[in-house]
């Protein structure tokens, strides 16, 4: 553990304070929510998990991600094509734009979306007029879950559009291939493991969202709670039991789509025979 | 691949209106509520005394967050990068676990490790330390969610960089601590830069995991996120917005200083003459 053939000093001193902080945030609070978990017995924990208003809960945050991230994947799929692709006035701008859902505190996009798309808001009064509630029911909650999920597949597709290889374009340009053989052959194939991974990320960033979507939400049981919600719920009536299972399964369905997302690049970069990058 | 005119125009047009109706238009509506009532109404709101006691903690937890993760980041990044040890992997995805773990449920394990059930529940009463439902608890759940934000800006750069400049320095007997400052510091400091601006934005907007362990207090464990929350869910939307609105421009400000960041980080690499691990930056870049 303790090299004592480093030429570079400072192992001992960066495994302390890495280790201290390590220990201090991560491993000991982990630990202590696992502990008290543990504790409570298998019959309590299967209770609160399949108690119908949680699962229905589960199935709104589990959906409205889904959703969210979908679009996310088809509109970050255009904006990173338009940012790597064409000149135009602006385009500065609307690069450093994208991330502006990292940088906007969550409540503040909460409270701005839900005015504008409530039933007197700016862009709520047009959907109400034809019979849409596009606040407080699983819309809204998709729309708030589509703002904070917008930089995440535009800053993954961006690189990789950026460094492909011109070559394979070219060389079907010459031979007339039209342009949507040329995206679906050539250029899409290519897209698909960024698209996923930044797909991922914003479905995993979705079900455990919270602050952009309580305001949005109204919070209705059995309609527009969402699983963030119910832990909160459950804290504010001091039922710790129930917080604690209902975080595992969250905890479990974000793991389990990371992994599985995860899985499948890994085996199709074998296929390919791709060199993986960090 | 030669679009024509027309589906380049559509494409922009759809792309731009994207943006403009999920990003702008928020914008816009917060600046437009906050001054609603007027530029009195909205000073009022600025300076009563909850919200500038919750801009106090916010900016307390946001440099506490920073200071702490610098110190983390910099000595796990050089950890990571300049060693090899077993359980290497382990412990980069252990770090970079908050990223997967609901803000809310960040707040749960602090809540489940101070709270009344935890088995240190008894000693903390003993000696009257407040830590859940306190400011202590506030600063925890922040450093948390901004935990791996830092090291995970570090790492791929001081990865593309070797151990060969540091290693040359350590031969001629440099001290670690001068091999850090004269060595490495000037070629991650960009990145260093970004993962604290990256860890601050983030900071000061934390909302989920704060709102679990504030306990919501108002004038002693508000931030200014659960401030906007209790304003907005008073009516106070005027008030709520004239709070927001800070918080957007500093969001605005983030943004700026990124790129600013950004542009003088490549100017560097431009000025540089092309190494030899170029090709192993853009690999990484893409990661």
């Amino acid at each position: 553990m303790f090299g004592k053939n480093d030429v570079i000093p400072g192992r001992r001193l960066t495994f302390g304070i890495t280790l201290t902080f390590v220990s201090l945030f991560l491993f000991i609070p982990l630990c202590a929510f696992v502990l008290f978990a543990s504790g409570m017995g298998i019959e309590k924990f299967w209770s609160a998990v399949t108690d119908w208003r949680n699962v229905h809960a589960y199935g709104v945050s589990f959906f409205c991600a889904l959703v969210a991230g979908l679009i996310n994947a088809m509109f970050g799929l255009v904006i990173a094509w338009v940012l790597v692709r064409y000149d135009f006035r602006g385009k500065k701008i609307m690069d450093a734009l994208i991330d502006l859902p990292f940088a906007l505190p969550t409540a503040v996009a909460g409270i701005a979306l839900t005015t504008l798309y409530a039933q007197n808001g700016l862009l709520g009064q047009f959907f109400y007029s034809v019979g849409i509630e596009s606040a407080f029911s699983p819309m809204g909650i998709t729309i708030a879950l589509v703002f904070v999920g917008i930089p995440f597949v535009a800053r993954s597709v961006q690189p990789v559009l950026k460094d492909l290889d011109p070559q394979l374009e070219e060389a079907a340009n010459l031979f007339g291939t039209g342009n949507w053989t040329i995206f679906s052959r050539i250029i899409l194939p290519e897209l698909v493991s960024p698209l996923l991974t930044g797909f991922a990320l914003a479905f995993a960033r979705g079900i455990g969202e919270y602050g952009s979507v309580v305001f949005i939400a109204g919070n209705m049981p059995y309609e527009t709670e969402i699983a963030p919600l119910m832990i909160m719920t459950k804290l504010e009536q001091f039922d710790y039991q129930s917080a604690a299972a209902i975080a595992i399964v969250m905890m479990c369905l974000s793991l389990a789509i990371l992994l599985g997302i995860h899985g499948w690049q890994s085996r199709q970069l074998k296929r390919i025979g791709g060199v993986v990058s960090a | 691949m030669r679009e024509s005119i027309w589906l380049r125009r559509f494409l922009i047009f759809l792309a731009a209106t994207f943006l403009f109706v999920m990003l702008i238009m928020p914008l816009i509506l917060v600046v437009k509520e906050a001054l609603a009532k007027g530029f009195e109404v909205y000073f009022k709101a600025l300076t009563d005394e909850f919200a500038l006691k919750a801009l106090y903690l916010t900016v307390e937890a946001t440099i506490l967050a920073i200071a702490l993760n610098t110190i983390f980041g910099l000595a796990s990044a050089w950890l990571l990068t300049k060693f090899d040890f077993r359980g290497k992997t382990f412990l980069g995805s252990l770090i970079d676990l908050p990223f997967a773990i609901s803000p809310v449920i960040a707040g749960l394990f602090f809540i489940m490790l101070f709270g009344r059930m935890s088995p240190l529940y008894p000693i903390l009463q003993e000696y009257d330390v407040a830590i859940v439902f306190a400011i202590p608890g506030i600063i925890l759940a922040t450093v948390f969610v901004t935990f791996p934000f830092i090291t995970r800006e570090l790492v791929p750069v001081m990865e593309s960089q070797g151990r060969s400049e540091e290693e040359a320095a350590a031969t001629f007997g440099a001290s670690g601590w001068t091999i850090f400052r004269r060595v490495t510091l000037p070629n991650i400091k960009w990145a260093l830069g970004y993962g604290i601006i990256l860890c601050s934005a983030r900071a000061m907007g934390e909302f989920g995991a704060v709102s679990v362990v504030s306990g919501h207090i108002r004038g002693k464990t508000n931030t200014l996120p659960l401030h906007i929350e209790i304003l907005y869910n008073e009516y106070n939307f005027t008030a709520a917005f004239a709070v927001a609105s800070v918080l957007v421009m500093l969001a605005i400000f983030v943004l700026i200083l990124r790129n600013v960041v950004e542009y003088y980080s490549k100017d560097i690499e431009r000025e540089e003459v092309v190494e030899p691990s170029a090709d192993l930056k853009v690999g990484v870049a893409n990661g």
